[in-house]
C-alpha cells in the first residue's frame, strides 16, 4: 500500500470517529423525559445512522481515490499466477504474499512491480546481497503476466502501464532532460550509465532498459529508488524522461569509445595508461642506441 | 651544392652582420645533451604546452565567456529549447557546429591531462635521480611553481564550459574557500563577485585562464629551460662521465632532430587519441543548475587527490561563539595539500641540510644508491595515490561491485599504514639491488650455466663484467652519517648550534646508517687471493 493512500484515508476516518463519542456522550440525555423530541441526529438511532452514512462516504471517497485494482487490467490469469507464486516466490514473500524475514510483503506492490522485478530478471533472487542485480529473465511473458495478475489481487497497487502510457511520439525531450538532471542523474549518472550508492548498493545503468521497465521503475520505486508517483511526475513527464534517455543514449559517440561514460576518472586513467604510456614508449624508442 | 652553400653562407653573413648571431649560434649548436629516455619527460610537458597554446587559441575564437541567459537552438536535439548561459551554448556550438571544433576541444583537453602528467613524471625523475641538488635547487622550485600553476590553469579550464560538471567543481571550490577561517567569505565574495554562482566568475576566470596564467607558465618555462641550458644537463654515471663534462650529442644535428621529431610524436599521439577517444562530452552533462548534480562527478585527474582527501575526511566541525570551523573541508582541501606541496618544494633544501653537502652535482644518482631518498619518494607517491584513488571511490564501487563505505574505510586506514610500509619496502629493495650490484662487480654476471668440476662440485659459471659496467656500478660516492658534533669544548661550553647539530646527526644517521658500500679494489684483491671462493 502506498503511503499517500493511507494519508488520504486518515482524515476521513478521524472525522467519522469523532461522531461516535459525541453521540455516546449525549445518549443519557435522551432517556430523560423531554419537553420536545430531540432531533433525529441526537437520538441513538440517529447517531448510528449518521455513522453508517459517514462510513459509506469514506468508503466511496476511498474507492474514488484508491488506485484501480489491477486484477481487472492485468491480462494474466491470477489463478495460474498463484501457482507460479507459490512455487517460486512464496519461500521469501510468504504463501499469502505477506512477506517474511527474507523478503518484503507484496500486498499493494501492484502488477507493475512484478513486471519490473521479474521482467528484468531481478526476481527471483539468486542469493541475498546488497541489492538484486539485473539478471537473465527466468519466466515467459505470459507467466510474468499471470504472476502480476495474482499479486495485483493481494492489494491495490500500480498497474502495468498501457501502450498509451508508453507512446513517446508526443514527448518533450528537452523537458525530459531537465527532469532527468534534477531527479535521476544524482544516482544514475549524467549519461544514465549508473552510479554507486552506500554499502554496495547502486543505481544501475538505464541505457539498455526498455521504456516499459523505466516507466515501471519510476512508478514503483524498486530497491533503493524513490517512487515517482503520478502526482509527482505525471505520465507525460515520465514519457519525457524516457524519451530523453532514449534520445541521448542513442546519440552517437564521436570516437571509438566513450570510456563507459563514467566521467573524468576513466579519462584520467586512460590518459595515464594509454597516452602517457605511448609517449614514454616513443621516448624510449627515440633514445635507443643505434644497433 | 656549392651554390646552395654559398646562398646559405650569404644569408648567414647577412644575419650575423645585423644581429650578431654567429657567436651565440656557434656556442649553442655545439651544446651537448646527454641521451636518455628519462630526459625526454620534460619535453613531453613542453610540447603538450605548445599544443595547448595552439588549440586554446583556436577555442578562444569561438568561445563566449558570458553568463547571459540564452535559449539553445543549436544542432544538439536533446537540449534544444533549454535555457543556458552563452558560455555553455558557445561550448556546444564549438562541439557541434564549428568545423573542427570538437577535435580541437578534445586535443586541448587531452593535452592538458598529458601536460600535467608529464610534469609529474618529469618531477619524479628529477627527484629520484637527485637532479635537484646544487646548483639546481632554484630550478626545482620553478618546476614546483609550474606544477601549481598547471593545476590552477587546468581547474579553470574545466570550469569554463559552465556545464553541470564545471558547476559542481566550482561548488566545491566555493566550499573550500568558505572553509578558510575568518577571511573565507570575503575571499569568496571577491572571487565570485557575490553569492555562488553569480555571473562574474566565468568571464573573470576566462581572462586568467587564457592570458595571465599561460603568460606566467610561459615565462617560468623560459626561465626553467634557460637554467637547464645555463647549468648544462645532468647525466647518468658512466665511463668517461665526470662532474666537469657532459657526454652526449650536439644540439645540431642530432639532438635538434630528435627533439624536433619528438614534438611531432607528442602532437601525433595527442591528435590520435583526440580523434578516437572523446573527452568531457559536455552535451551529456547539460547546463549547470545549482540544484542538480550527477553521479560520477569527478575533477580531472590532477585535482583527484584533493577530491579524495575530501571524501576520506570524517565530518569534523568545531562550533564556537556561533562560528563554525569546518575542519572537514579545511583539513583535506587546504592543510593536507599545503603540507604535501611544501615538503615537495623544500625537499632539496632538507636533504642538503642533512648531508651538509655544498658541492655541485652534475652526475645523477641511480635511485637504488639513495635508499632513503628513494623510499621517501615512493612514500610520497603512495600517499598521493591513495588520495587520488579515493577520489574515485564511487566509480571503483560501481565498476567492481564493491561497497563504497568499505573502500572509504580501507583508504582511510591505508593513508596512514601504506606510506611507511612503502618506504620500508622500497628501502629494503634498494639495499638489495645494491647488494646485487656489488655481487656483480665481485663475481661477475650469473650466466645460468652450471658446470661440474672433475671432483664432482657443481659451480655456476660467472662472466666477468666489462670495465665500463664496473665503473658504472662502483663510481657512486660513499655517504656515511654525519658525526655527532663535539658536545662541549674544554671549558664545558656547548658550541653554537649544538642542538641543530645533534638533530642533524640523528637524521643523517637515519639516512645513511643502512648502506651497502660499493666494491673497492681491496675487495677485489682479497677475493682474488682467496681463489674466488668465500
Amino acid at each position: 500500500m502506498r503511503p499517500e493512500d493511507s494519508s488520504d484515508l486518515a482524515p476521513a476516518t478521524a472525522a467519522a470517529g469523532a461522531v461516535e463519542p459525541d453521540a455516546v456522550e449525549r445518549a443519557p440525555a435522551a432517556a430523560v423525559p423531554a419537553r420536545t423530541r430531540k432531533p433525529l441526529r441526537r437520538r441513538p438511532l440517529g447517531a448510528s445512522l449518521l455513522l453508517l452514512v459517514a462510513l459509506g462516504l469514506v468508503g466511496a471517497v476511498y474507492s474514488l481515490f484508491a488506485p484501480a485494482n489491477a486484477d481487472v487490467d492485468a491480462p494474466g490469469s491470477a489463478q495460474a499466477g498463484r501457482e507460479l507464486f507459490l512455487a517460486n516466490c512464496s519461500s521469501c514473500h510468504g504463501t499469502q504474499g505477506q512477506g517474511s524475514s527474507a523478503g518484503p510483503t507484496l500486498v499493494g506492490v501492484g502488477a507493475a512491480s512484478v513486471e519490473f522485478q521479474v521482467g528484468t530478471g531481478r526476481m527471483p533472487l539468486a542469493q541475498p546481497g546488497a541489492q538484486a542485480p539485473r539478471d537473465y529473465v527466468r519466466f515467459s511473458d505470459e507467466e510474468i503476466a499471470d504472476m502480476a495478475a495474482y499479486v495485483a489481487t493481494l492489494g491495490p497497487g500500480p498497474s502495468i502501464p498501457s501502450d498509451e502510457d508508453l507512446d513517446l511520439s508526443e514527448a518533450d525531450v528537452t523537458r525530459g532532460g531537465d527532469i532527468f538532471r534534477t531527479n535521476c542523474t544524482m544516482c544514475h549518472n549524467y549519461a544514465g550509465s549508473g552510479g554507486a550508492l552506500t554499502e554496495g548498493k547502486y543505481a544501475p545503468s538505464v541505457n539498455q532498459t526498455s521504456p516499459r521497465h523505466i516507466y515501471e521503475a519510476m512508478l514503483t520505486g524498486p530497491q533503493n529508488m524513490p517512487v515517482f508517483a503520478d502526482s509527482q511526475l505525471t505520465p507525460e513527464m515520465k514519457r519525457d524522461v524516457i524519451a530523453y534517455i532514449k534520445t541521448s543514449s542513442e546519440h552517437p559517440s564521436p570516437g571509438i569509445t566513450g570510456l563507459g561514460a563514467l566521467g573524468p576518472s576513466a579519462e584520467g586513467l586512460f590518459g595515464w595508461v594509454v597516452a602517457l604510456g605511448l609517449l614514454l614508449a616513443c621516448a624510449v624508442w627515440l633514445t635507443q642506441k643505434a644497433k | 651544392m656549392s651554390m646552395l652553400g654559398d646562398a646559405a653562407g650569404g644569408a648567414g653573413r647577412y644575419l650575423d652582420d645585423r644581429l650578431g648571431l654567429a657567436k651565440v649560434v656557434r656556442k649553442n649548436i655545439r651544446k651537448v645533451f646527454p641521451d636518455h629516455w628519462s630526459f625526454m619527460l620534460g619535453e613531453i610537458t613542453l610540447y603538450s604546452f605548445i599544443i595547448l597554446l595552439l588549440s586554446g587559441t583556436f577555442l578562444t575564437l569561438f568561445f563566449d565567456p558570458s553568463m547571459t541567459e540564452t535559449v539553445y537552438n543549436g544542432a544538439y536535439g536533446p537540449l534544444r529549447g533549454e535555457e543556458m548561459s552563452r558560455a555553455y551554448a558557445s561550448a556546444l556550438e564549438i562541439s557541434f557546429e564549428v568545423r573542427g571544433g570538437l577535435i580541437m576541444r578534445h586535443i586541448h583537453h587531452w593535452a592538458a591531462l598529458i601536460f600535467i602528467a608529464g610534469m609529474v613524471v618529469h618531477a619524479f625523475r628529477t627527484f629520484f635521480t637527485g637532479a635537484f641538488r646544487k646548483p639546481r635547487e632554484i630550478n626545482w622550485l620553478l618546476g614546483v611553481a609550474l606544477l601549481v600553476l598547471g593545476l590552477l590553469e587546468g581547474f579553470m579550464g574545466y570550469s569554463l564550459p559552465d556545464d553541470l560538471l564545471s558547476g559542481t567543481g566550482l561548488r566545491i571550490a566555493e566550499g573550500v574557500i568558505l572553509s578558510i577561517p575568518l577571511v573565507g567569505s570575503y575571499i569568496l565574495m571577491f572571487f565570485f563577485g557575490g553569492e555562488f554562482p553569480g555571473v562574474d566568475l566565468i568571464p573573470r576566470m576566462y581572462m586568467v585562464h587564457i592570458l595571465l596564467v599561460p603568460g606566467l607558465i610561459l615565462a617560468l618555462i623560459a626561465a626553467h629551460v634557460g637554467l637547464v641550458t645555463y647549468h648544462k644537463h645532468t647525466q647518468y654515471p658512466g665511463a668517461g662521465r665526470t662532474e666537469k663534462n657532459v657526454v652526449g650529442y650536439p644540439l645540431l644535428p642530432v639532438y635538434a632532430a630528435k627533439a624536433g621529431g619528438f614534438f611531432f610524436v607528442v602532437f601525433g599521439v595527442i591528435c590520435g587519441i583526440a580523434a578516437l577517444v572523446p573527452i568531457n562530452p559536455i552535451w551529456q552533462y547539460g547546463p549547470y543548475d545549482p540544484s542538480e548534480v550527477t553521479a560520477g562527478s569527478q575533477p580531472d585527474w590532477y585535482i583527484g587527490f584533493l577530491e579524495g582527501s575530501l571524501r576520506l575526511m570524517p565530518n569534523w566541525e568545531i562550533e564556537f561563539w556561533g562560528n563554525t570551523l569546518s575542519l572537514n573541508v579545511l583539513i583535506p582541501s587546504l592543510v593536507v595539500p599545503g603540507i604535501m606541496f611544501t615538503i615537495f618544494a623544500l625537499y632539496p633544501f632538507i636533504e642538503a641540510w642533512v648531508t651538509g653537502d655544498k658541492r655541485e652535482h652534475h652526475i645523477l644518482d641511480r635511485p637504488r644508491n639513495q635508499p632513503v631518498r628513494t623510499g621517501l619518494g615512493v612514500m610520497f607517491i603512495t600517499s598521493y595515490t591513495i588520495l587520488w584513488i579515493a577520489g574515485g571511490n564511487d566509480i571503483i564501487a560501481i565498476t567492481f561491485g564493491l561497497s563504497i563505505n568499505a573502500i572509504t574505510w580501507f583508504m582511510r586506514i591505508a593513508f596512514f599504514v601504506l606510506p611507511p610500509l612503502a618506504f620500508w619496502v622500497t628501502k629494503r629493495a634498494c639495499l638489495g639491488l645494491q647488494h646485487r650490484d656489488k655481487d656483480k662487480v665481485l663475481h661477475g654476471r650469473e650466466t645460468g650455466i652450471l658446470m661440474q668440476l672433475p671432483h664432482g662440485e657443481f659451480i655456476e659459471v660467472h662472466e666477468p663484467i666489462t670495465p665500463e659496467e664496473r665503473w658504472r656500478l662502483t663510481s657512486q660516492e660513499i655517504q656515511r652519517p654525519a658525526a655527532l658534533p663535539a658536545s662541549a669544548d674544554g671549558n664545558g661550553v656547548a658550541p653554537r648550534g649544538a642542538l641543530a647539530g645533534k638533530l642533524r646527526s640523528k637524521v643523517s644517521r637515519w639516512y645513511f646508517e643502512d648502506r651497502v658500500e660499493p666494491a673497492t679494489p681491496a675487495d677485489v684483491h682479497e677475493l682474488e687471493s682467496s681463489g674466488g671462493h668465500h
